[in-house]
């Protein structure tokens, strides 16, 4: 046994770590989405990637896509504590690798380069819905929506091809089928 | 049309509305308006602290012995900074309080305006839920609901921050019957189902225990009267945490004292030896648990708490139930009659030879302290002090620390709201604020803030408020020059290597006593200590009473860090045996 001098206790082993995309509806009100964030620093929760907006302006609702990794208890209190707080209405938790839910990214490439570059950019984008959105003779901006690992991927491989920006959002997330989540 | 009224004069209606007859506060530029309307309502008295943090404090005490939630009114900037302290205190040991504070006016707001600072922002963490009211006709809907989050589900602290101009600005008045309720986010989710589990497990248990804690007294004192029936009515032992003290009766048999880092050692070995564990309202803290692998390692275990966060948090249960204390023991009571009305007898043959077990453990004695008639041992002082207050009803405070735990040891409590203490915080300076808020609580009855030299020079300030109200609190100095606590963590962990520990300068304590307006008395020898004790007790004004005790005493038994429950440390000579050794410094 290890022996402590501490008045805590030593940290038990971690658990296998998931990864979930967390689902937050909110009332749209000053300082919700630091309520919401300040809950994850102030309890060592993990944010991968986060995606805000207003969803409902009738009934000021917002919602927040939090893509979260941790022990499979962690991911409980996540949920718990953020029921807790007074603005969140619903908490949805995914899995990453929950068939049932898609999940989407969009990035945005700034590609500078002769038109050729910019063709075989434009075409290793192929897959992910590659749409144009300003071109010119020596640059282009390209918007694809796809999975993280995807955009990473062609992030990493765009680079000969003169990539010289990236700007990408966190992912969103909804459940397939006619069922919503309740 | 409609009368309307300015922001100050909402913030009373509500205060009217909510029945509160006292606040705590201390005034200052950016909550003038607030304060001048104080006049006008003649059902709310106002108690002037001398800092911020006291006025959160008192609150804190006038809520756990009151059962309602504490007011407290600060101005802006340092007024909204110094009452963090005593916020975070209530948001860790669930203490409903409504913290009012001034703003500068909205037009300033965010320009570094004098007094300025971003209240909302730095109370976020440390309160349920807070308020940046920014209209006026928001402001009734704001106030009703702030009482309504710090006083539902697991309480807690509220802040609602009100600018200047808000208080000056008019707008109608909306009573509280007539706001939409907010969805309630803590209400019984329990079924029939989870109280029928409970029982089987109940009934097969041969070695259970009730592990019991402050959400029982929050529950209300009707939470406590259904405890001890159902407590007596299984015959199963019982223990509590340090909040809990006194949700059940401490003299009474059933009950195996304290558990935790300073508990007792057959609470402490009931618990790591059992195979039912009931928890009622308690958290699985890290003082109580110790080590978490080894925590109670053969049980079932069972956790009945209103806020599902504090379920599966630190410690997994086979068994959650997820409701108000009162409404979960009624409806296990009611089930365990209705069904099992032969219980009582069966259950108490099965488990005698658990009963057997604790007697064993209990003959350790392991509260025992070798006594001095030369110097007062601060055990004895506390049980003294215990012997000449048990007659009358009386409502003990403390600070944080060595007292503390002696206190929470030795003094026996037998209702619930008795028993005010900074268990999850652990705030030095929280028992003589404490003791103010509990003294306008309960005029007529005794109160006594156990402290330390150390602690009580944190909000020694306080004592000036007690004089100007004539409370007459009695503060019981355990004086050992040292912080002893740290003292004790030096000897046993950093080889005595007293780093700071000792104030080699403190205030003539009798003399202070005079210099506040209060009465001083000093007790130097055993010899004195009882007549000295009684006649502070006689006495009808704030007492500070420097009790000066052994300064070697360290705080038995103890559970070592990183060790189970049963490998506790009984006293000194055990201590040689177990030295704690390696690594582990770095996580203090």
């Amino acid at each position: 046994m290890v022996k402590s001098k501490s008045a805590y206790s030593i940290p038990s082993k971690l658990g296998k770590l998931e990864t979930h995309i967390i689902v937050v509806w909110v009332d749209n009100e000053a300082s919700v989405l630091s309520r919401v964030v300040g809950l994850f620093s102030g309890r060592g929760y993990n944010i991968e990637s986060l995606a805000v907006a207003e969803v409902d302006q009738k009934e000021n609702l917002s919602r927040i896509t939090i893509v979260t990794t941790g022990t499979p208890q962690v991911i409980e209190q996540i949920v718990l504590q953020l029921k807790k707080l007074v603005p969140v209405h619903k908490v949805g938790n995914f899995k990453r690798e929950d068939k049932n839910v898609i999940f989407k990214e969009m990035a945005l490439f700034k590609v500078v380069g002769n038109s050729t570059k910019i063709k075989k950019a434009l075409n290793a984008c192929k897959k992910y819905n590659p749409v144009i959105l300003d071109q010119t003779n020596k640059s282009a901006v390209i918007q694809i929506t796809a999975l993280r690992r995807e955009i990473d991927k062609m992030a990493k491989n765009l680079k000969s091809l003169g990539l010289i920006s990236v700007s990408r959002t966190g992912a969103v997330a909804m459940t397939r089928g006619a069922e919503i989540f309740n | 049309m409609p009368k309307l009224y300015t922001g100050a004069e909402i913030v009373f209606k509500c205060l009217e509305e909510q029945k509160v007859e006292h606040i705590f506060g201390y005034p200052g530029g950016a909550v003038l308006p607030i304060y001048d309307e104080l006049k006008n309502h003649s059902s709310i008295k106002h108690i002037l602290v001398r800092h911020e943090q006291g006025a959160g404090h008192a609150a804190e005490g006038y809520a756990r012995s009151s059962g309602k939630p504490g007011v407290v009114l600060v101005t802006s900037g340092p007024g909204a900074t110094n009452v963090v302290t005593a916020l975070t205190d209530a948001y860790m040991d669930s203490v409903p309080l409504v913290c009012i504070s001034g703003q500068v006016p909205t037009h300033l707001i965010g320009t570094d305006a004098f007094q300025e600072c971003d209240t909302t922002g730095i109370t976020r963490p440390c309160t349920k839920h807070n308020w940046l009211v920014k209209d006026i006709n928001e402001l009734p809907r704001i106030m009703h609901e702030a009482f309504e989050v710090a006083t539902t589900g697991r309480p807690g602290p509220v802040l609602v921050d009100i600018p200047k101009d808000i208080q000056f600005a008019k707008a109608k008045y909306v009573s509280a019957k007539k706001e939409k309720k907010l969805e309630i986010k803590n209400k019984n989710r329990f079924n029939q189902k989870d109280i029928d589990q409970l029982i089987e497990l109940m009934n097969k248990a041969k070695k259970p225990i009730f592990y019991t804690g402050g959400g029982v007294v929050n529950s209300g004192p009707k939470a406590s009267e259904l405890l001890r029936e159902l407590v007596l009515l299984t015959g199963f032992p019982i223990t509590s945490t340090l909040q809990g003290l006194g949700s059940y009766p401490g003299d009474d048999n059933q009950f195996l004292g304290m558990l935790g880092m300073h508990g007792t050692y057959e609470a402490n070995n009931a618990m790591h030896d059992c195979d039912l564990l009931i928890n009622i309202g308690a958290r699985f803290d890290d003082r109580i648990t110790g080590k978490i692998d080894e925590f109670s390692p053969k049980s079932k275990k069972v956790h009945i708490d209103i806020d599902p966060s504090s379920i599966n948090k630190i410690i997994k249960v086979d068994l959650a139930i997820v409701g108000d204390v009162t409404d979960v023991i009624k409806s296990t009571t009611k089930t365990l009659k209705k069904k099992n009305f032969n219980l009582q007898k069966s259950n108490k043959q099965q488990i005698s030879k658990w009963w057997q077990q604790i007697q064993k453990w209990r003959t350790k004695e392991s509260l025992n302290f070798i006594n001095s008639d030369k110097i007062i041992k601060p055990q004895h002082a506390v049980q003294r002090l215990y012997e000449l207050t048990k007659h009358q009803d009386t409502f003990i405070t403390t600070e944080v620390g060595q007292h503390q735990m002696w206190a929470a040891q030795h003094y026996k409590f037998n209702k619930p709201n008795r028993w005010m203490t900074s268990g999850g915080l652990g705030t030095m300076g929280y028992g003589l604020p404490a003791a103010v808020g509990v003294q306008i609580a309960h005029p007529k009855k005794l109160v006594v803030d156990i402290a330390g030299e150390a602690s009580i020079l944190m909000t020694m300030q306080e004592i000036s408020t007690a004089v100007q109200y004539n409370l007459p609190i009695k503060i019981f100095i355990l004086n050992n020059q040292y912080m002893g606590m740290v003292r004790q963590w030096q000897e046993l962990l950093h080889e005595k290597n007293y780093s700071e520990s000792y104030s080699e300068a403190l205030p003539d304590f009798v003399k202070l006593a005079e210099a506040y307006g209060c009465v001083g008395i000093r007790a130097e020898n055993p010899d004195e200590l009882d007549e000295k004790i009684q006649e502070m007790i006689d006495i009808d004004r704030p007492v500070i009473f420097d009790c000066h005790v052994d300064q070697a005493e360290n705080c038995f038994p103890m559970i070592p860090s990183g060790k189970p429950h049963n490998q506790m440390l009984l006293g000194p000579k055990d201590q040689e045996e177990n030295k704690i050794t390696g690594k582990g410094k770095a996580l203090v």
